[in-house]
């Protein structure tokens, strides 16, 4: 089936299938709300069916220990001590953002392997998907990951099949605290609004929404007791697209084409306008004229 | 192939073979990663069975050139070195581009052009095989930093390489004479005088 609201697609330069045009959808997850119960991970592995390996307990809740391409997504906990001797556990559904400015889309070589539609969430087709890893390095969340047993990539589709029904994402639906919520991106904003609001009146003073510019935003937003630390959840503190995949999937690319077809051109018009170097008659004829002597001798 | 039993040789068969599993690896390298590196060179993906296969080839490829690239540089490396005549040829390079270059300093087996030429694409391979290796991910595990490091100098020292064969090509094919060389081996003694004095005199001496 045809997808008539894509914004973006990856290794594309002309326009995408795009009549139809969506709000922006946003999920947003509230730390503070989350009891880091893994219902959104198991809703995730029966939405999507997948069974990622069992793991080991390594001493933490955290399971498995990484994202995986059968786990999209997994509860990342954190004990830390943001001020001396006071311990908190801080608990972060990680996945992927789904940005506005998508580094994994920017950096894939192949033609609609990776979609972004007007409703704001990227896609992975695996079945354009060549197994490359240009989006890991893209990525700025480190979120794709490669299957080792098919070598296509995947992440978190933020359940766009679900999404272009009217149904909000798996997680959203079977979060039992509220702590993930889905609607329209400003909706998502305004009720964040409220939520900070209610943290920094309870002391949490640096409390704010992660909806970090760098990428254009975000379409998984958090909100986050300690925003002005973003690290102490294993957040970048201002993510953007690395400067060096910009420049290798940006101005690389033409220069590179300009400076190849230049040579290429420059050679061809060498020929034509100072003609072949051959030998000269010359040298000829007097390597003609030893030639006949060494016979004779 | 003697065409004239007073041909020189120039290349052995052993020389001749090696420099063309090199060039021909080169040119599905080359095709192979710009269809990665740019969209408009996409297409050439159906070359190598698909987009996937040329995924898969293009880095084995790596390895078969990067290896003959290896025998084919320390072949080479004796009549290689630069000397101060070469960098004085280099200094006149616009008479040769004129198509004169009788007049220039005399020139052994190599004038101080393919000197450069020969230490530029040695540089180029010192840096995409490292970086090829880098960005080899269904092998090797690097950090994301380092594979984004490798991608950037991968696809420039690529597209150096590729400007340089355009060069060393179009020489080849513009001093008439020259290509034979790489077909069977011989030049003629006219050819040898005009473009390579030097070496001309030290191979007719005896
Ligand atoms: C010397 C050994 C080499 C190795 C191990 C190697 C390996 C790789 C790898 C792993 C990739 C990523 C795509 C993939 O997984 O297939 C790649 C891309 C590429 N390679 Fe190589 N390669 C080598 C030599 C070359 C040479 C000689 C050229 C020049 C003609 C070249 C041109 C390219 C280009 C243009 C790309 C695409 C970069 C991009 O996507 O921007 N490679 N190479
Ligand atoms: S978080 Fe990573 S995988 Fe997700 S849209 Fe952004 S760049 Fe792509």
């Amino acid at each position: 089936m045809a997808s008539l609201d894509i914004q973006a697609r990856s290794a594309t330069t002309t326009p995408s299938p795009g009549v139809r045009d969506y709000p922006d959808v946003a999920k947003l997850i509230d730390i503070s709300k989350c009891i880091g119960c893994k219902a959104c991970q198991v809703a995730c592995m029966e939405w999507n069916d997948l069974r990622d390996v069992v793991g080991e307990n390594t001493g933490s809740y955290q399971n498995p220990p990484d994202l995986d391409a059968k786990s999209w997504t997994l509860m990342r906990f954190y004990e830390v001590e943001p001020e001396p001797n006071r311990l908190e556990w801080l608990i972060r559904k990680d996945g992927c953002m789904h940005c506005a400015d998508p580094g994994c889309l920017a950096a894939c070589p192949s033609p609609g392997a990776i979609v972004k539609y007007s409703n704001g969430i990227v896609d992975f087709n695996q079945e354009h998907c060549i197994g490359c890893g240009y989006c890991i390095t893209g990525c700025p969340f480190d979120i794709p990951r490669i299957s080792q047993t098919d070598h296509k990539a995947y992440k978190c589709s933020l359940c766009s099949d679900r999404v272009a029904v009217g149904l909000e994402p798996a997680c959203v639906k079977t979060c039992p605290t509220g702590a993930i919520t889905f609607g329209s991106k400003p909706d998502m904003i305004d009720y964040a609004v409220d939520r900070v609001r209610d943290l920094q009146g309870r002391g949490f003073k640096n409390a704010a929404l992660y909806d970090p510019p760098g990428v254009g935003g975000t379409h998984v937003m958090y909100v986050l007791q300690h925003a002005d630390r973003p690290e102490l959840y294993g957040l970048p503190q201002d993510p953007t697209i690395s400067p060096l995949v910009e420049l290798w999937k940006g101005v690389a690319k033409p220069v590179a084409i300009g400076v190849m077809a230049a040579v290429g051109l420059t050679a061809l018009f060498h020929y034509i306008t100072r003609g072949p170097n051959a030998v000269s008659k010359e040298i000829e004829e007097d390597e003609e004229r030893k030639a006949k002597e060494e016979q004779q001798v | 192939m003697k065409r004239d039993p007073r041909d020189l040789v120039r290349y052995t068969a052993g020389e001749r073979i090696n420099h063309w599993i090199v060039g021909i690896s080169f040119i599905l390298l080359g095709v192979s990663g710009l269809a990665l590196f740019h969209p408009a060179f996409f297409p050439f993906t159906m070359l190598f069975g698909g987009p996937t296969w040329t995924r898969i080839l293009h880095p084995f490829l790596g390895v078969l050139m990067a290896v003959f690239f290896v025998f084919m540089f320390f072949r080479f490396l004796k009549n290689n070195l630069m000397r101060r005549i070469d960098w004085q040829w280099i200094g006149r390079i616009g008479e040769m581009v004129d198509g004169s270059d009788e007049t220039m300093p005399a020139q052994g087996k190599y004038n101080g052009g393919q000197k450069l030429l020969f230490w530029l694409l040695a540089l180029c391979m010192l840096l995409l095989i490292p970086s090829g290796i880098l960005l080899w991910q269904v092998y090797f595990d690097f950090s994301v930093e380092a594979r984004r490091w490798a991608a950037v100098i991968h696809s420039a020292a690529a597209v150096v390489m590729i400007c340089l064969i355009f060069v060393h090509v179009y020489a080849a094919i513009w001093v008439k004479g020259t290509i034979r060389s790489m077909w069977y081996g011989t030049v003629t003694r006219a050819w040898a005088r005009q473009h390579h004095r030097n070496w001309y005199e030290e191979v007719t001496k005896s």
